[in-house]
């Protein structure tokens, strides 16, 4: 069948090195020493262990509960006990350690009972939750949790299902092979994927340089009788990429900003396919992978192999070469050297390249760059490496967000052609881990604002309500006093010294300050506090009046009475003046 | 163990490759110029790949670069052979040696060197010695001078006197001059009929060596190494003014053939307003760079007082190039109907 193909923009030929791994079928791995399973296998929640150190386990028995909608169960891989519980060496760049259940197997590899099902006797909703049970994720290699994946959006029509067969990246044949020998168990899956999503077409997207594949996945569509397309794609890396597959299919772009699901497509590994298809109609959980051993080895070839077992003995099956300095997890252009052979192999792991220097010769010296563009034009996203490079470098982040870094999906082809041997993935990266080091901990920060602010508040509120009740206090009180001052203004002979704790010549206007409201309209808390502080302000100069001569001191009773007016003046307008120096964005010290 | 990172693979290119290429690419332009023009060239380019790279070198020392890997990467070879091509052939040797040193100190190491530098380095060091020298800058051998090899040597080296013959123009400027002695009297037509000058469309000897340069910078743009937005666009340029104004009045304005293959036009399209460092990068800011240096380079040329204008032209929209090109980021993967 012809179909119309579309072309994604950049990409880069390279030379493929697979037929060193298609020559074998695929072979089941001995059972290994030990296991190290990884509790966290997925993206999103941590599954939290359900044994413990001692606990007899068996094979495909839940050993991590998946902990949210977006994490995914996992399993014991084999029969036997789990000697501990711990934080073991990960295949993770960083090196960093996470939590496992080490698993002692009993040699009898023995399963929990297997309760196969009709999927279609289940609801929707029960067949997302097997899956996620099940611990079927993304087996690309991101490793997202297919249930997830699996909802179609409430707006947009589901157009197309596609199925990724492409696995563009060298040396990697897992996919390949598991077509060329399960296609039929691939197919079946896939139909379990188009039944929960009720797309128009299913279209299986596989590279031209894998045709018994192809022609196995043909077979096995048409002898279940689905109507699914099998295509043909050219050989392109990353057409494999699920952005670029979508795109070459169906000839949409799915942004960075947007779920594949909102332009109605949506798209799944094979192998995910069949650990679906395996999970569901026979009730087996995801406890292996096919993972391919290749590189410096003297027999490259794909093998079933057992979540957990360690790196080093799966390599060891192919025969590395002595010189081997190094296990390469995942392909030649996204893959990464792991920190420590004995790292397990988890649901990521797709492929086990031996690294040499012959096979990946080391990298020149980096040049600066001379703009010449070439990873623009490789650039599958269409985005402008350089640029981004020079604002990374800059630690401009801000800078590098403009020109789109997000959608960068670090393929390594700008790195591939760059003339200057640039490593642009790694300033990406790089920039990318510190953009996110930034928005956390300014989410930290805004948190921690958040709180205090609260807290201010709260106590500003209590120190309001206690200002409200003293305020009370303070008015009546300098009434009292405005009344017994009136009282000494009246009596001529009364001498000021013998009262220590009140200033005749200033209570007037103090009592006039306090007792008068504010002519500007505020609500009652501030007034309050106002008055408060007022009187406090009335306190404090009365005592410092009284602590100190004046030459206010001898006055006359008329020349008292005129002060007195001004002060009662100026008290009606001191307000008046402070909020409009407020206002003009002044201090109030200022406004004089 | 070292944690090198991903990708593992890499293309066998470098920068010293795309360098090279570019030299590759001059070659015929430079031995239609040694057959035709004298080959004075060579010696030219000899004196300023000599004096570039030991100024390159004294930079690297100066700035602390290791120096086997930046001197092999190419990039001062190009500048000075650049220079060579754009200088009069038969100019002082410290002419040749002052450009190319100013090109490689000022114009490139102190602006941060490789790839830093705003402006063609080789254009700078053409304007720079043009506005300083005029006069040198302006003498070209007269057409069909006949100087024997080891003379033009002595000539370049001062040893023999720069003679009255030897101050000619180039074609371009020698409709220039006649058009504007003539005043209005002449025709484009009838001075173009001159095969001593002109010869068959746009310059005696000089078509052919524009041709040599085409003839480079097609095996360039067939190679990646440049793409085709800077020429096409430089030649829609330079097309289109003089086009209009060849239609406007054939009888002062010279047709575009003649313009684009005169000059430093066909060696500006291809080989300098490519440069990348300098120029644009993204294909529409290319576009605009190009025709924006081809109209710029016509008017220069017809309307100022400089014998060609491509120099200044390239150099004018190196001014603008940043400018141009954040305003021409194309719209990357999924968000094309947003743009």
């Amino acid at each position: 069948m012809l179909r119309e193909l579309f072309r994604f923009k950049g990409g880069v030929k390279l030379p493929a090195n697979k037929t060193q791994s298609t020559g074998l079928p695929i072979a089941v791995a001995p059972l290994p020493s030990r296991l190290a399973v990884p509790l966290h296998q997925s993206i999103g929640g941590k599954p939290r262990p359900v044994v413990q150190a001692g606990d007899r386990v068996r094979k495909g028995q839940l050993i991590g509960e998946a902990d949210g909608w977006i994490s995914a169960a996992v399993h014991a891989p084999t029969s036997g006990a789990v000697a501990e519980v711990a934080m073991h060496v990960q295949p993770h760049p960083s090196g960093l350690d996470a939590l496992c259940v080490v698993i002692e197997p009993d040699g009898r590899d023995e399963w929990i009972e297997r309760t196969p099902v009709d999927y279609r006797t289940l609801t929707l909703e029960e067949l997302r939750a097997r899956l996620q049970q099940a611990g079927v994720v993304g087996l690309g290699g991101a490793v997202f949790p297919t249930h997830g994946k699996l909802t179609p959006a409430k707006t947009v029509p589901m157009d197309e299902l596609v199925i990724n067969g492409a696995e563009c990246e060298p040396y990697i044949t897992c996919d390949d092979l598991l077509m060329r020998e399960r296609a039929e168990e691939v197919v079946r899956g896939a139909g379990i994927f188009r039944d929960l999503l009720q797309p128009k077409k299913v279209l299986i997207g596989i590279e031209d340089n894998k045709p018994e594949a192809a022609a196995a996945m043909r077979a096995a569509v048409d002898a279940l009788g689905e109507p699914f397309s099998v295509v043909v794609v050219p050989t392109l890396y990353p057409a494999g990429g699920a952005k670029q597959l979508i795109r070459v299919l169906t000839g949409k772009e799915v942004p960075a900003s947007k779920r594949s699901t909102d332009l109605g497509v949506q798209c799944f590994n094979v192998a995910t396919a069949y650990t679906a298809w395996r999970a569901i109609a026979h009730g087996e959980p995801v406890v292996s992978r096919i993972v391919t051993v290749t590189g410096n080895v003297q027999a490259p070839r794909n093998y079933e192999v057992l979540l957990g077992t360690p790196m080093n003995e799966l390599l060891g099956l192919a025969n590395p070469h002595p010189d081997t300095g190094g296990i390469i997890m995942g392909g030649p252009m996204m893959g990464f050297l792991v920190p420590d052979p004995r790292a397990p192999v988890t649901k990521a792991t797709n492929c086990l390249i031996a690294h040499d220097e012959r096979l990946f010769p080391p990298k020149p010296p980096e040049m600066p760059c001379i703009r010449c563009g070439a990873c623009a034009e490789a650039c599958p996203h269409e985005l402008q490496p350089f640029e981004m490079y020079w604002f990374a470098r800059a630690k401009n982040f801000g800078k590098t967000q403009e020109y789109h870094i997000f959608d960068c999906i670090e393929c390594g082809c700008c790195s591939f052609v760059c003339p200057s041997r640039i490593p642009l993935v790694q300033y990406f990266r790089f920039a990318k881990s510190e953009i996110w080091a930034r928005e956390r901990e300014k989410n930290a920060a805004d948190g921690a604002k958040a709180r205090f602010e609260f807290k201010q508040q709260r106590e500003e509120r209590e120190k309001a309500e206690k200002a409200e009740k003293l305020a009370r206090a303070a008015a009546a009180q300098a009434a009292k006093k405005a009344a017994e001052a009136a009282a000494a203004a009246a009596a001529p002979d009364h001498a000021p010294d013998h009262a220590p704790d009140h200033a005749p010549d200033h209570a007037p206007a103090s009592a006039a300050a306090a007792a008068a409201p504010p002519p500007v309209a505020v609500d009652a808390e501030k007034a309050a506090k106002m008055a408060t502080i007022q009187a406090a302000i009335e306190r404090a100069k009365a005592q410092r009046e009284a602590a100190r001569p004046k030459n206010t001191e001898a006055l006359s009773a008329d020349q008292q009475r005129a002060v007195a007016e001004i002060e009662q003046r100026r008290a009606v307008l001191e307000p008046v003046l402070t909020d409009a120096a407020a206002a003009a964005g002044e201090s109030p010290g200022k406004a004089e | 163990m070292m944690l090198a990172p991903a990708p593992f693979l890499l293309k066998e290119v470098s920068v010293r490759r795309v360098m090279t290429q570019v030299c590759i690419a001059l070659l015929p332009g430079i031995a239609a110029y040694t057959w035709l023009i004298g080959p004075a060239i060579l010696v030219q380019l000899v004196i300023a790949s000599l004096t570039a790279l030991l100024a390159e070198a004294v930079m690297l020392k100066v700035r602390g670069k290791p120096l086997p890997l930046f001197l092999a990467d190419g990039s001062a070879l190009v500048t000075a052979w650049l220079i060579a091509l754009v200088f009069p052939p038969l100019a002082p040797w410290w002419l040749v040696a002052l450009g190319a040193v100013f090109a490689i100190v000022v114009a490139k190491h102190l602006y941060g060197g490789l790839g830093q530098n705003p402006f063609n380095p080789a254009m700078i060091a053409f304007a720079v010695c043009i506005v300083a020298f005029p006069a040198l800058m302006s003498q070209w051998p007269s057409v069909g001078l006949q100087l024997a090899t080891a003379d033009q040597i002595n000539v370049i080296l001062g040893l023999a006197p720069r003679v009255d013959a030897l101050s000619g123009a180039t074609p371009l400027d020698a409709l220039k001059t006649a058009l504007k002695l003539g005043e209005g009297e002449v025709d484009v037509a009838q001075l173009l009929a001159n095969q001593d000058i002109f010869g068959n469309f746009a310059g005696r000897g000089w078509e052919w060596v524009a041709a040599g340069y085409l003839l480079g910078g097609l095996w360039l743009w067939r190679r990646r190494i440049i793409t085709w937005h800077v020429p096409v666009a430089f030649a829609a340029g330079l097309t289109a003014i003089s086009g209009a104004l060849w239609l406007y009045n054939p009888a002062h304005f010279a047709s575009p053939l003649f313009h684009m293959f005169s000059g430093g036009a066909m060696l500006g399209a291809f080989f300098i307003a490519t440069d990348p460092v300098s120029g644009c990068t993204t294909p529409r800011g290319k576009l605009i760079f190009g025709a924006g240096a081809g109209v710029i380079a016509y008017v220069i040329r017809v309307f100022g007082g400089y014998p060609d204008g491509v120099a200044f032209a390239i150099l004018l929209m190196n001014l603008g190039a940043p400018l141009i090109d954040l305003l021409c980021q194309p719209p990357i993967f999924g968000m094309k109907d947003k743009a």
